[in-house]
């Protein structure tokens, strides 16, 4: 069976600093129960992907973790201002220039400096060069780039990406990742989703399955290569695999 | 807000196509006005074809020789004649080369008037038999609104011209009354003046003779003097029946609700209430619109603004552009038609509230829609009917009917917005009733648009 290489180990020195905690994480959209009793832990500095096919719950997860809706029940030990949150889309306004977007988010997070913040993700996304273009005219990594920079500009410790690579290309999507990398080797806890199994396997140091609203699994990535091999038995390759784990787990 | 607010003055500013729009807008709704309340309505182009012979264009009636041209001139200050060359022409060919006019669109009407006008009014003072004249209108009724126009028009002219006939005529007959009355002399044509008595005087030989004369004559020469005085003075009441019969009815117009707003002054306000609504609705439902297209409205909302603060942000930036336009808008019209400018501070409170309550309406617009263009083609699709809704007058629909669309009106900013305008603009009544009416409707278009942002948001 071929599954994808790169799989990095739990830190178990991370993993004992717990940044962000959510417990028993229910939401329920009339008859429809997008989340049933999720937990989530995420140490300092570690990088945890949340996957599962579309409609999961997984930007519903991600959505209340940062405060954007509420959970009918269940707890979350961080506010919406301590956490970071990068919307699937980029959320830029296309007429404002590059430094200019990210001057009002610095002046609407009442930072001190705005115009040092302002410096500092522009050096951090490397768009120096590209501050005074207007953000409408840049390509789909560079919006990315900056999206994920307002996600930051309130320096929490922890950043939640809700498919930070979605509809990018694979050169596009490189440079994002260089780039949540560096963010989490400088001790950033970063949660992100996707449905891409390659990209959670090859970036996270823990992965959380989320099926129809429940959690199905949560370990490393090597962890989940060896039960999807267990329980999905046949398939050549990891894919396969994983859905027929999701199959033998009820969904 | 201050930074929200700035963020999106930069956009708007970077945004050259709408600025234009809202610039525009006004300037050329403000000049149109301006030039179709100084121009005054265009008149209809009407060809003018007189049959009556030049020798028969003075008419004798009574002791009063009257001139037809007068009542052409008076005709032409309504209408633009077309000339209709008639020379050479039988009067039936003249007739249909007039008809040709109209028919070609050159003119939209053509009026003929008879060779035998002059004969037949003046056979009315002698009681003929051929009746009155007749004068043919023909028209094109192509288009039915320019044809109730001309119509109007035409049968406006010719009532008025048929009333100062009447009056000539009840003239006429209350001179022979006198004489019948009083006696005198009348001049008649081809014999010499006649000498009538008169029944007054009549009455005066009667009563002299009587005692001359025996007790059986004297009987009947009472019978007779009885007679002339009854006459006389019934024939005295002839004067004031006729003299009424000239215009039975007189009307004395007394407005009861509203003020006396001329036209002109009451098109102003409603172009101005007009451009108001279009541009403060657009701004404020598009801003907020613009923020989740952008999908920048989640990360505000996270904590770096209050929704309502997001609200009134939306609904202040509307207001101030629409009262920057509708003050630009009022100072071009003022170059056409005189604007009481002492009035200017009256004028910024009622644009300026007028302004708020349809930003409110926008914001709650703009919080049910998810993009700029569903938020656009929603203020268009909700202005239209409501502005035609509050300009129902009163009397032209069933009286349930009008009664619903002045409730409905009362529950949109339009109408009030009218009202608190015609009021600083006009002095046409009391502004405060709207300006109140339009502070309640800012409260709660904000209440609503604040619902509606936790419900669709």
């Amino acid at each position: 069976m071929a599954y994808p290489s790169g799989v990095r180990e739990t830190s178990g020195e991370a993993a004992s600093e717990p940044a962000l905690v959510a417990e028993g994480i229910a939401k329920r959209f009339g008859d429809r129960e997008a989340l049933k009793g999720v937990s989530l832990r995420a140490a300092r500095g570690e990088l945890v992907a949340v996957i599962g096919p579309n409609g999961a719950g997984k930007t519903t997860l991600l959505s209340i973790l940062a405060g954007v809706q509420r959970a009918d029940s269940g707890s979350v030990n961080l506010g919406p201002d301590q956490v970071g949150w990068v919307p699937q889309q980029a959320a830029l306004y296309g007429k404002l220039t590059v430094a200019e977007n990210l001057r009002l988010f610095a002046r609407l997070e009442r930072l001190t400096d705005p115009d040092a913040a302002v410096r500092e993700m522009l050096e951090l996304t490397g768009l120096g060069d590209r501050a005074g273009d207007l953000a409408a005219e840049l390509s789909g990594g560079n919006r990315q780039r900056v999206n994920i920079a307002l996600g930051l500009l309130g320096r929490q410790q922890v950043l939640l990406l809700d498919e930070p690579s979605a509809a990018l290309d694979s050169r596009q999507r490189e440079r994002v990742w260089e780039f949540i990398l560096d963010l989490a080797k400088r001790g950033t806890t970063v949660v992100y989703s996707t449905h891409d199994l390659q990209e959670a396997a090859r970036h996270a140091e823990r992965v959380v399955v989320l099926a129809d609203g429940e959690a199905l699994f949560e370990g490393s990535p090597a962890e989940l290569g060896e039960t999807v091999e267990r329980e999905g038995s046949g398939h050549r390759d990891f894919e396969g695999a994983f859905v027929a784990f999701l199959r033998h787990r009820g969904h | 807000m201050r930074w929200l607010l700035l963020k999106d003055l930069r956009i708007l500013r970077r945004s050259p196509g709408l600025v234009a729009l809202l610039v525009l807008y006004p300037v050329v709704l403000s000049v149109l006005i301006g030039f179709a309340l100084s121009a005054g309505p265009e008149k209809p182009r009407v060809a003018f074809v007189s049959l009556v012979p030049p020798e028969a264009g003075e008419l004798e009636l009574g002791n009063e020789q009257l001139d037809l041209s007068q009542y052409e001139e008076r005709l032409f200050s309504a209408i633009d004649p077309v000339d209709v060359d008639c020379e050479g022409k039988s009067p039936a060919q003249c007739r249909q080369a007039a008809i040709e006019k109209v028919e070609s669109g050159e003119a939209v009407a053509a009026l003929v008037l008879p060779a035998n006008l002059t004969d037949r009014l003046r056979g009315l003072q002698k009681l003929a038999i051929e009746g009155p004249p007749r004068v043919t209108v023909y028209y094109n009724a192509d288009d039915p609104l320019k044809a109730a126009y001309v119509e109007n028009t035409i049968k406006s002219e010719l009532r008025d011209a048929n009333v100062a006939l009447t009056s000539k005529f009840t003239e006429i007959g209350l001179s022979y009354l006198d004489l019948i009355i009083e006696g005198g002399e009348v001049d008649v044509p081809v014999l010499d003046d006649l000498q009538i008595l008169g029944l007054e005087r009549a009455e005066a030989i009667v009563e002299s003779v009587r005692p001359q004369v025996g007790p059986r004559q004297r009987a009947q020469l009472d019978q007779v003097a009885r007679f002339s005085r009854l006459a006389r003075e019934n024939l005295d009441l002839s004067g004031p029946l006729l003299r009424a019969a000239r215009e039975p009815i007189r009307v004395r117009q007394v407005a009861l609700d509203g003020a006396s707003t001329s036209l002109s002054s009451f098109a102003v306000a409603l172009a101005v209430a007009v451009s108001l609504m279009f541009v403060t609705l657009l701004l404020a439902a598009g801003a907020l619109a613009l923020e989740r297209e952008e999908n920048a409205f989640l990360r505000l909302v996270r904590g770096l603004v209050s929704r309502t603060s997001l609200l009134l942000e939306k609904a202040a930036l509307a207001a101030l552009c629409s009262l920057v336009i509708c003050l630009a808008m009022l100072a071009g019209i003022g170059l056409f038609v005189g604007l009481e400018w002492s009035r200017f501070p009256l004028w910024v409170v009622a644009v300026g509230l007028g302004a708020l309550a349809f930003g409110a309406m926008g914001t709650a617009v703009g919080a049910v829609t998810k993009d700029v263009r569903a938020a656009s083609l929603l203020c268009v699709m909700l202005s239209l009917p409501l502005a035609f809704l509050a300009l129902v007058p009163s009397g032209s629909v069933s009286p349930l009917l009008y009664d619903a669309s002045r409730a409905v009106s009362a529950l949109f900013p339009f109408k009030p917005a009218l009202d608190a305008l015609d009021a600083a603009l006009n002095d046409s009544g009391s502004l405060f009733a709207p300006l109140a009416h339009l502070a309640a409707l800012f409260a709660a278009f904000a209440v609503l648009a604040r619902l509606a942002l936790r419900r669709f948001a």
